[in-house]
């Protein structure tokens, strides 16, 4: 499984309605950052669950849906946790 | 010192705190660049910063102090701010101007 694919899986106990995923490690091989091998992935999710969360709140739900993966697939992670009525 | 108790020392310590990747003349990734822009634009061009590059007990000691596993990292007068995507949201809606002004007297 490739790890956009064990992210939507995880990310499923937010139900989400919405999950777009954009792998953007290509644009950052070489860097510093980037040796340790991890991916830089954009996240644009929504979902019921973030309603009346700030959005310090709302990243730490798909922190914590994404969970191990933050430490070891993920390097950086860059989020937009919506709501249906913001989406 | 323990490292938590270093961390707490320099958030507390100082009314804005980033913890990024290089330094704020030479940020070594985007998202830590963004943030000392975003810093700029508002107006606070003196902060203290700390290059966690540098400092692998600090990388890690920082994610676990915020609970927060992404550099960079923003506090205000001790508190977490949050990362680079939530400064940018927050510069956008005009909040981190008004948070960043109550927290730096105006001179």
């Amino acid at each position: 499984m490739n790890v956009a694919d064990a992210m939507r899986e995880r990310l499923a106990s937010l139900a989400p309605l919405a999950v777009d995923i954009i792998d953007d490690s290509a644009r950052h091989a070489g860097h510093a950052g980037a040796r340790s091998g991890g991916g830089h992935y954009h996240l644009r999710i929504v979902s019921e669950r973030f309603a009346g969360r700030a959005p310090l709140a709302r990243h730490r739900l798909v922190h914590e849906a994404l969970g191990e993966m933050m430490h070891h697939e993920i390097h950086a992670l860059s989020i937009q946790a919506l709501t249906p009525e913001e989406a | 010192m323990d490292i938590k108790d270093r961390i707490h020392q320099q958030v507390t310590g100082h009314r804005v705190a980033l913890y990024m990747k290089g330094t704020p003349r030479f940020p070594q990734c985007g998202f830590s660049a963004t943030a000392v822009q975003i810093l700029k634009h508002c107006g606070v061009t003196d902060f203290f910063s700390a290059n966690v590059l540098e400092d692998a007990d600090l990388r890690q000691g920082v994610k676990e102090y915020a609970n927060w596993p992404t550099i960079p990292q923003l506090y205000i007068n001790g508190e977490f701010v949050g990362g680079c995507d939530i400064m940018k949201e927050m510069y956008h809606s005009g909040e981190l101007k008004k948070l960043l002004e109550a927290a730096v007297p105006a001179g």
